[in-house]
């Protein structure tokens, strides 16, 4: 130990303690004579400034660290304040402990006077030879120096100044360090301490924040002393507090101290503020380029949406000035340097126009959201043609009711004007078309009347035939009885022998009342099936035996006809449901026809099946004369035959197919003819299997 | 063969020609006849003669044929005896409105004195029968 000094010789005791007997706090008071003040020599482990602004009176017998210094033995003494010197110093002992506190009092020789200092360490530090040895050496020491007189003198001045020194530093906001070439910590004013220190005793979190802060800053220092010393740089530091980000800007200069070597200032100044500032400047900044772009791009969007629109629009600000307008409006209201004298002067007319209408919402006192409408006659300046339209003028106020602008749009009126022009005409063709409609509707009412009642009329006239042939047939049968009677009685001669002369004569009147009676009877059958009266009866039978029975009843004809008439049946038993009689009655018909018209060759009935189509067809074909195609209608109608002259070679009332025909569709059926003249003749009867 | 023994026919026509036409060849075909002229004359006949079998006209003037026949259908003294309609209307409705008021047969004018005869044996056969 040649430490001349006192403090430097306590501070190395310390130090030596530490290393050797791991004695990690420690503090050495020494007693001022001449101010009667216990003060901090040195400390280790603790912070330097509580170390070297305690001060502590001896007269003060309160203190439990003042009856240390009586005592002969380590005494355990209480955590007590500092006496207010530096108010900041709180903590009870220069020890910064709360827990008990060993202080070994410091002597030299004189060993029964009262202690030249204290050595501070914390309670349960064993009293190692190291400690014993280590106070009688320091004691010693102590007096040694003390006895030279240079102490009091000595540490006054350097506790003043360095009082001063800490008011100095520790008055300043910004936190001020003074750090080793390594980034070590040799000063720190009490800002930058707040930063920078912590004790065992602080918490976890506060521990690290100011360990990650010291790393931080002897970063950012090495990189200012390699880069540029002297510019001031950024350093983020986290607030031990809080957690919080702490923004600095860190001005450090190297010093020169012939005795410590060389050190670094550092001064940090806060501008987490600063930053904040800036920030919200550059977010400001952003939102009014994002909002301007978004208005430019509104704007844009209105140029779009109003040069689309197919009808003039103009803006105009509150003086008249047009501020804006669309093509289409362009088209009327401005025109080419070279364009004609003409076109000029119709631009001018149609702004003179314009003018007087804007003019007039101009000077009007009224609210915002007036609209003005009025019609203006312009002019298209290239061909002079009228454009009539129809302004419709709105006013754009701001908040204050301040008029901004005027929004007209012109509606060109020529096409309304032709649709008017077209909806007149359109009306009135339709007023006309309406009319006709009516009376036609009319004229149709009075005709379907006039139809309704013909209707009726023919009714009642078809009633009165049927009727009046009803009667006719009666009234035609009761002579009719007489004559075929008489006759047949004179035959039978019930008036006596008949000569054959006379009978031969009688035999002519019976076959022509016969004939007669057969016109008559088919007059009624005609009737009969007009007039809905021919009952049917619908039976079950065969038709394969209705031919042999039609052959039958025509056989004295077939006999005296000296034909062959050849049936040809259909296999099998085929049972259908219709009028027996009335299809026996076609097929007579059918085959006496035949008969009548063949003069040589045969004839063949033919029963047909179509069990697809459930019909069956019964057909009579022959060899005879044939029929022309143009007669093949014409032979169905009543009173009809090819031949219908007075001299026709063939006897007949014309009716027999007519009624056939007849017959056949109200068995539900129909009758087809085939021939050709020269080539013979099928008629064809088909009827459903089932009547209807 | 007696006369009297023979089945007595009243036959029943307006139109004389053909009443007397029928009953000249009844009597010819060897049967006793009756004549009326119309309805009345019908039912009187009828009462009074109590004939074999009846011939009717059913077109008469005053009572007709059909309202003759239900009348002696009617009455127990002549529903017994067979009446043969005539007529000369061939329209549906006819046949079934003459047996509706009793007709026991119908025949169609013109019918020839022979077929008449004809039916009017079978009809006096089944009324023996019967």
């Amino acid at each position: 130990m040649h430490h001349e000094d006192l403090t430097g010789c306590a501070q190395a005791s310390l130090d030596w303690l530490a290393r050797v007997a791991n004695v990690r706090r420690s503090v050495c008071l020494a007693v001022d004579a001449e101010s009667g003040m216990l003060v901090g020599l040195a400390g280790y482990g603790v912070r330097g400034e509580d170390v070297e602004l305690f001060s502590w009176s001896v007269s003060d017998d309160d203190g439990s660290l003042v009856a240390a210094l009586s005592r002969q033995q380590p005494a355990q003494v209480r955590g007590t304040r500092g006496n207010g010197h530096v108010v900041r110093t709180l903590a009870p002992t220069p020890l910064g402990v709360a827990g008990p506190i060993i202080a070994y009092p410091l002597r030299g020789t004189r060993t029964h006077e009262q202690a030249l200092g204290l050595l501070l360490v914390r309670a349960g530090v064993d009293a190692t030879p190291d400690v014993e040895w280590l106070i009688s050496v320091l004691g010693q020491k102590m007096e040694q120096i003390r006895g030279r007189g240079s102490l009091a003198e000595e540490l006054r001045r350097l506790r003043r100044e360095r009082a001063l020194f800490y008011t100095i530093i520790n008055s300043v906001t910004d936190p001020i360090l003074l750090t080793d070439t390594e980034g070590r910590l040799i000063v720190a004013n009490a800002r930058a301490e707040r930063l920078f220190a912590a004790t065992e005793e602080e918490s976890e979190g506060r521990r690290r924040a100011v360990e990650l802060n010291n790393m931080l800053f002897s970063a950012a220092l090495s990189r200012s002393v390699v880069d540029a010393p002297a510019e001031a740089r950024e350093l983020l530091l986290v607030d031990p507090s809080d957690g919080s980000d702490l923004l600095f800007e860190v001005l450090s200069s190297t010093v020169e101290d012939p005795r410590e070597g060389t050190g670094i200032v550092s001064v940090l100044r806060n501008i987490s503020d600063l930053r904040r500032a800036t920030e919200q400047i550059e977010e400001n900044y952003q939102k009014l380029r994002v909002a301007e772009g978004a208005a430019r791009a509104e704007r844009d969007r209105l140029n779009l949406i109003i040069d689309s629109v197919a009808d003039p629009i103009i803006v105009t600000d509150s003086g008249g000035a047009t501020v804006l307008m669309n093509a289409p409006a362009e088209e009327l209201f401005t025109v080419g340097l070279e364009a004609p004298s003409s076109a000029q002067r119709y631009v001018q007319a149609n702004d003179a126009h314009f003018s007087s209408f804007i003019s007039g919402l101009l000077l009007g006192e009224s609210g915002p959201g007036e609209v003005r409408r009025g019609e203006i006659g312009l002019s298209n300046p290239n061909t002079g043609d009228p454009v009539p339209v129809e302004a419709i003028a709105g006013k754009v106020t701001t908040d204050t009711g301040e008029l901004t602008a005027v929004v007209t749009i012109l509606h060109d009126r020529r096409e309304a004007l032709e649709r008017a022009g077209l909806f007149e005409q359109l009306k009135v063709a339709s007023g006309e078309l309406q009319m006709r409609v009516q009376s036609a509707t009319a004229e149709l009412a009075t005709q379907n009347e006039l139809l309704r009642r013909q209707a009726i009329e023919l009714e009642q006239a078809s009633r009165l035939k049927s009727q009046f042939l009803a009667n006719m047939s009666h009234e035609f049968r009761t002579p009719l009885n007489a004559i075929l009677g008489y006759t047949h009685m004179l035959l039978q001669g019930v008036a006596g022998e008949v000569l054959p002369n006379v009978k031969r004569q009688l035999t002519r009147i019976d076959s022509n009342g016969r004939h007669l009676l057969t016109i008559i009877n088919e007059i009624l059958d005609i009737t009969r099936i007009e007039a809905g009266k021919m009952p049917m009866q619908i039976t079950e039978f065969n038709l394969n035996e209705l031919v042999p029975e039609v052959m039958a009843e025509l056989d004295p004809v077939i006999s005296r006809s000296k034909l062959s008439v050849t049936p040809r049946l259909s296999e099998g038993d085929h049972v259908v449901q219709s009028d027996r009689q009335k299809v026996k009655q076609i097929v007579v018909n059918l085959l006496s026809n035949a008969l009548k018209f063949t003069h040589q060759g045969c004839i063949e009935v033919a029963v047909v099946l179509n069990p697809p189509e459930r019909t069956v067809a019964i057909s009579v074909t022959d060899t005879g004369i044939g029929i022309a195609r143009e007669h093949h209608e014409r032979i169905f109608e009543d009173f009809r035959q090819v031949d219908d002259s007075p001299s026709r070679q063939y006897g007949g009332t014309g009716l027999g197919l007519a009624i056939c025909r007849r017959l056949a569709h109200a068995l539900g059926g129909r009758i087809a003819l085939r021939s050709e003249i020269g080539e013979g003749s099928t008629f064809t009867l088909t009827i459903p299997m089932e009547a209807p | 063969m007696s006369q009297q023994n023979q089945p007595l026919i009243l036959v029943v026509d307006d139109y004389q020609d053909a009443r007397e036409m029928y009953a000249e060849y009844l009597q010819f075909s060897g049967f006793r006849v009756a004549e009326a002229r119309n309805g009345n004359e019908a039912v009187e006949q009828a009462f009074a003669l109590k004939p074999d079998l009846i011939l009717m006209d059913l077109s008469l003037p005053g009572m007709d044929g059909w309202e003759a026949t239900r009348r002696l259908k009617a009455d127990d003294r002549t529903k017994h005896i067979p009446i043969v309609a005539l007529t000369g209307h061939a329209l549906a409705g006819a046949s079934e409105g003459a047996k509706k008021a009793g007709c026991d047969s119908f025949v169609t004018k013109p019918c020839l004195p022979d077929d008449l005869v004809v039916e009017v044996r079978r009809m006096l056969g089944a009324a023996r029968h019967a």
